[in-house]
């Protein structure tokens, strides 16, 4: 298991918070809350070990060319695929987007 | 023929998450979570043996309503370590029991549903998730006085260990097709009998002897249902409505004891042997 940190710059805080997903096989938890504005900050506790890069180039594809709301947001990963992960953060983005 | 509309129609409870089956029990717009995620309230064991953990620890406990009526809810999250409970998760679950208990003491009528997709206790918690579990069960026996206990296991984890026997404790237990309720798992019994006895791989052979449909026909649960969301908020809804047993099960151990003694454990057990056995003169 490794705990992990990234930080990407972002606008406003959103006003919702939002949990999506669960900690179980092949699956994950996101936790999105408001953060401290123009700051993005993810951790991330993963059980797979040696993943650093893979979630780095992950976020930063997502948030290429665009400024993300500055949120709080918390992991946690049991094994999850790239893709899955991505579908867990656009589920969780839309449901803050909806309050 | 298969009737697609209702198929299309239909609603499984099995498919949904814990925190999904504990709101679409409750009354539309009641559901209020108590030390929801966002406290973080997580086991502290987990992280220090390599295991990720989850911010509610696999327990979701609800307030609301249930057709007008106060209800606290814990819903177990099956997906998450198979849903064993660990010393927070199973605090959480004491913890609401006790204050529904003492709810009925002030004169609230909280009644409680508890929803149980579990293998028991979280073997890397131990003995606080067994001592947790020995309060859910003081909690249970204690607010059952007052008003009615009522456990649901939907499936697809099952009931197994300590909590099995938290199920036996509830005033009426309502289960699915897809749920099993026993004390033992298969692959411990398979473990310890060997596999002659007990193939754990042989899932027709295991429901026909822990499945919610066995369980039923021996008279070891109150309501057999389909995996339907309405049906079984229904269900449950009537069984709160319905006010405490004439008897408990669990106070009926004489009976139990004096069927068991009946047994003829020399061939093979089948399923029907056990049903006639638990029936008595009804079968």
């Amino acid at each position: 298991m490794e705990t992990l940190s990234f930080e990407f710059p972002a606008g406003q805080p959103p006003r919702g918070r939002t949990l999506v997903g669960c900690v179980g096989s092949g699956d994950l938890e996101v936790l999105i809350e408001p953060g401290q504005a123009g700051k993005l900050t993810i951790q991330v506790q993963t059980s797979v070990n040696g993943s650093e890069q893979r979630w780095q180039h992950l976020f930063a594809r997502m948030f290429d060319g665009q400024t993300p709301p500055a949120m709080a947001i918390d992991i946690h990963d049991f094994g999850a695929t790239p893709g899955v992960v991505r579908l867990r953060l656009e589920q969780g983005f839309e449901e803050i987007g909806h309050d | 023929m298969t009737d697609s509309a209702e198929l299309l129609h239909k609603h499984s409870f099995v498919e949904l998450g814990a925190r999904q089956r504990a709101k679409a029990l409750l009354d539309a717009g009641t559901f209020r979570e108590l030390l929801d995620p966002f406290q973080r309230v997580m086991s502290p064991w987990l992280s220090r043996q390599g295991v990720v953990p989850q911010a509610d620890d696999g327990v979701v406990i609800a307030k609301g309503s249930i057709g007008g009526l106060p209800v606290v809810i814990a819903a177990i999250e099956g997906a998450f370590q198979g849903g064993s409970l660990g010393e927070v998760g199973g605090a959480k679950m004491a913890g609401a029991l006790e204050l529904a208990a003492e709810d009925n003491r002030n004169g609230v009528p909280t009644r409680a549903v508890l929803l149980l997709e579990t293998g028991g206790v979280r073997l890397q918690e131990a003995n606080l998730g067994l001592a947790a579990i020995a309060d859910i069960h003081a909690a249970i026996v204690d607010l059952r006085q007052y008003q009615p206990v009522v456990g649901v296991v939907a499936g697809s984890v099952g009931c197994f260990g300590g909590m099995s026997i938290a199920a036996g404790l509830c005033s009426y237990l309502l289960v699915t097709r897809e749920a099993r309720l026993g004390l033992n798992g298969p692959q411990v019994i398979e473990q310890e009998a060997g596999l002659e006895e007990y193939d754990s791989r042989d899932r027709p052979f295991i429901w026909s002897l822990t499945g919610g449909e066995q369980r039923f026909a021996s008279g070891l649960v109150d309501r057999y249902v389909a995996d339907d969301v309405a049906q079984i908020q229904q269900q449950v809804s009537e069984l709160l409505a319905q006010g405490l047993p004439k008897q408990q099960r669990s106070r009926q151990a004489e009976l139990y004891l004096q069927r068991l003694a009946r047994l003829d454990a020399a061939p093979q057990i089948e399923p029907a042997t056990v049903r006639d056995l638990y029936q008595g003169e009804r079968s």
